[in-house]
């Protein structure tokens, strides 16, 4: 990692592996009562999220907060965007104010990719478009080996709305790295098949049960209607063909655990049963959220 | 009127199969003679030693902004970037601000052009009024006004009932109808190719097919009316085969393609940088090579730009919200050497006829041809002089290329209009 975190695609897996170390080491710090380190004493991230986001904006603040560090957030509404100024100029005036890291959300794909080409100040992608959203892939890595002892050789099923999800791509990314065999799943219109080829070790389907057959992991997706310009599948049929319900569990290894992004649809793309299930994982995802993204702020801003 | 003598120059007219070591004369903004060592006393010389010496190139497509959109061309910069980069003659097409959908509107650009312009500009008018697609434009009189062609570019007329009547209706003044192909559903909230990169960089495809199904709707358009038929910026592998296989037919259809779509492919854009954002976008590998199969072989009537000028801060955005579009007017010769004819895949007579004779063949314009009596337009190339294209001494008022820095191999080194020298690059 040079500077910031804008994917996981051009990672190495060592740093991925250091990353994710260094991330169960501050797993037992959310637990203590007094919760601040001060490593990043004196450092000023800003948050600058131009979608809506509750659960990543404050794990990022949190978190940013834990290792000692000021943190100020601010939304697209209210902020000089709504009066017009572009996106390079509302960056490079903000940069100018000398921040240690922007954390920065937008709908645009690839939005911080352009904005790192003209500024110095080092970005971290909290989730570009339909692209990619590197922590969630990094935390996510992190849950699945609080649960399993390596990711090498586990069958991984990612079901729902692949085409349009930035989580997906940045699981594919890291769990190929790590020789994580991976299905991916969903209706045919949300699932091209060029997605099969952006990794190794991916296959396809739009089988539900075959996805999760043997599956040690089962990653939904949330059904993105915001994202989607048509119907690219009756929306009355999404949940009966690509929902996940507790009679699918008993296709997957046993133990198998669920993991779902957030925020959920209850009944869209997952039973209300399954989501509270022992096999869910949603909330130990969410709290190591704070831990991983601790760990990329401690090596991007630590000097 | 000056007189002007260019000596010694390898004379290449495709149109009258001339190629040859030798002088041409121009009088009165005429070519006057083609020889060796010609008579021409008094006349200013211009020493082509070394060079090649041919009709004045003619691009078909390019957008001059002008009027309506000034902050990024007009057709003084437009037509200056023009000459810089070898062209004589430009077709400008009507989506400017009014649509030149009027006389009025061509006469407008046309008289724009007789005060400001370096080069011969030509307007391409409107099929339908405003472009919308709907109520045919005022066709007979634009003609009469000065357009060349009609085409509705950049907002493709998506209804085929009124593409079967403009055809059916240029065909009274024998205009070519001129289609940017593109579906629009099909294309719809697309940025770029659709395919393995698009899928990667998490960016909305602009399908191959979107391309395909109105060619294939236009060339089934064309063998009924009879229409000469134009496809602007073809781009993808299989509307290239369809046009061969029209051609094949006997049907009057011919097609252009650009520079950018036959130089670079989706993998080599720079991810989310505007500079690579255009329509059609750059397709994939097969595609590109399609095209160069399809200009060695004829299937491709010419090059063209599609000079699209756009401001810095229409395209110092987010990939998903700037304009399409590049400039190419001053890069175009110099990627047809260098992809063209360098790599032996066509000949420089070959190159030279793409940009001279089968334009002004579509066109019908007197001139792509050094034959005695044609009007004074030549440019000389020379293949093998090095240069750097410089974006920030661009005539252009828009900066928007992916061909910065570039360094090439071979290129225009002067433009002459009329008999008179209008740019030569030594001189800048």
């Amino acid at each position: 990692m040079t500077k910031g975190l804008l994917g996981i695609e051009g990672l190495e897996r060592s740093e991925i592996e250091q990353i994710l170390e260094r991330a169960k080491d501050f797993q037992p710090l959310q637990h203590q009562p007094f919760k601040r380190l001060d490593t990043l004493r004196g450092k000023m991230v800003v948050n600058l999220f131009f979608e809506a986001s509750t659960r990543t904006r404050t794990s990022f603040e949190i978190a940013a907060k834990r290792l000692g560090a000021d943190a100020i957030s601010i939304t697209a509404s209210g902020s000089s965007v709504s009066k017009g100024e572009s996106l390079v100029d509302t960056l490079t005036t903000l940069a100018a104010m000398r921040p240690d890291a922007i954390i920065m959300r937008h709908s645009a794909s690839g939005a911080p990719h352009f904005l790192a080409r003209h500024l110095p100040t080092p970005i971290i992608n909290a989730g570009d478009g339909t692209h990619e959203h590197p922590t969630q892939a990094l935390l996510d890595a992190r849950t699945i080996l609080d649960h399993r002892q390596t990711l090498e050789g586990l069958r991984v099923a990612i079901i729902g709305d692949i085409a349009h999800s930035r989580v997906a791509r940045s699981n594919i990314y890291l769990l190929s790295k790590f020789g994580v065999d991976l299905v991916l799943c969903g209706p045919p219109s949300l699932l091209p098949r060029e997605l099969g080829e952006i990794a190794p070790h991916v296959s396809l389907t739009y089988d539900i049960r075959e996805a999760i057959r043997d599956a040690d992991v089962i990653m939904m997706l949330r059904v993105q209607l915001e994202r989607q310009h048509e119907a690219a599948f009756p929306a009355t049929e999404y949940f009966q063909f690509y929902g996940l319900r507790l009679e699918h569990l008993g296709l997957a290894r046993p133990n198998a655990i669920v993991m779902h992004p957030g925020p959920i649809n209850r009944g869209r793309e997952i039973a209300s049963e399954v989501a509270d299930s022992q096999s869910s994982v949603i909330l130990n995802q969410v709290e190591n959220g704070v831990a991983v993204r601790m760990a990329v702020l401690e090596r991007i801003l630590q000097d | 009127m000056a007189k002007l003598v260019i000596r010694n120059g390898r004379v290449i007219d495709p149109a009258s199969g001339l190629d040859k070591i030798a002088d041409v004369f121009i009088k009165d903004g005429r070519i006057a003679a083609v020889g060796e060592r010609l008579e021409a006393p008094g006349a200013e010389r211009f020493d082509a030693s070394g060079r090649i010496v041919a009709p004045g190139f003619i691009d078909m497509h390019v957008h001059l902004r002008e009027p309506g959109f000034e902050h990024a061309e007009t057709i003084e910069t437009g037509s200056r970037a023009a000459a810089a980069g070898g062209f004589t003659s430009v077709c400008c097409m009507p989506n400017t601000q009014p649509v030149n959908d009027s006389a009025t509107v061509t006469n407008y650009i046309v008289e724009r052009a007789r005060l400001t312009a370096a080069v011969n500009v030509f307007p391409i008018g409107a099929i339908t009024k405003n472009s919308a697609g709907e109520a045919l434009a005022a066709i007979g009189a634009m003609k009469e006004a000065g357009a060349v062609a009609i085409s509705d570019d950049g907002q493709p007329v998506m209804n085929a009932r009124v593409m079967r009547r403009a055809m059916e209706f240029a065909k009274a003044f024998d205009l070519p109808v001129i289609n940017h192909c593109e579906d629009l559903h099909l294309s719809a909230g697309g940025d770029m190719h659709e395919g393995f990169e698009s899928v990667r960089l998490g960016l909305r495809g602009i399908p191959s097919v979107s391309e395909d199904v109105m060619v294939a709707r236009d060339l089934l358009l064309a063998q009924i009316t009879g229409a000469r038929y134009h496809v602007a910026h073809i781009s993808t592998r299989r509307a290239v085969q369809m046009v061969a296989a029209a051609k094949a037919q006997g049907l009057p259809v011919t097609c252009e393609a650009t520079p950018h779509h036959f130089s670079l492919c989706d993998s080599d854009v720079i991810p989310y940088d505007s500079a690579y954002k255009m329509k059609p976008p750059l397709r994939a590998a097969k595609d590109v090579a399609e095209l160069i199969e399809g200009i060695a072989s004829g299937v491709i009537d010419c090059i063209a730009t599609d000079h699209a000028p756009h401001p810095g801060s229409e395209k110092m955005q987010e990939f998903e919200r700037c304009p399409f579009g590049i400039i190419g007017l001053e890069t175009a010769v110099g990627l047809a050497i260098e992809k063209l004819v360098h790599t032996g895949r066509i000949s420089i007579t070959r190159m030279i006829e793409m940009f001279t004779v089968n334009p002004a063949r579509i066109l019908r314009l007197d001139r792509g041809t050094l034959a005695v009596g044609a009007p004074g337009d030549v440019t000389v190339l020379d293949l093998k002089c090095e240069w750097t294209y410089d974006v920030n001494r661009s005539y252009s008022k828009s900066k928007n290329t992916p061909f910065d820095g570039h360094t090439f191999r071979g290129g225009p080194i002067a433009t002459i209009v009329n008999g008179v020298v209008v740019w030569r690059r030594d001189q800048g």
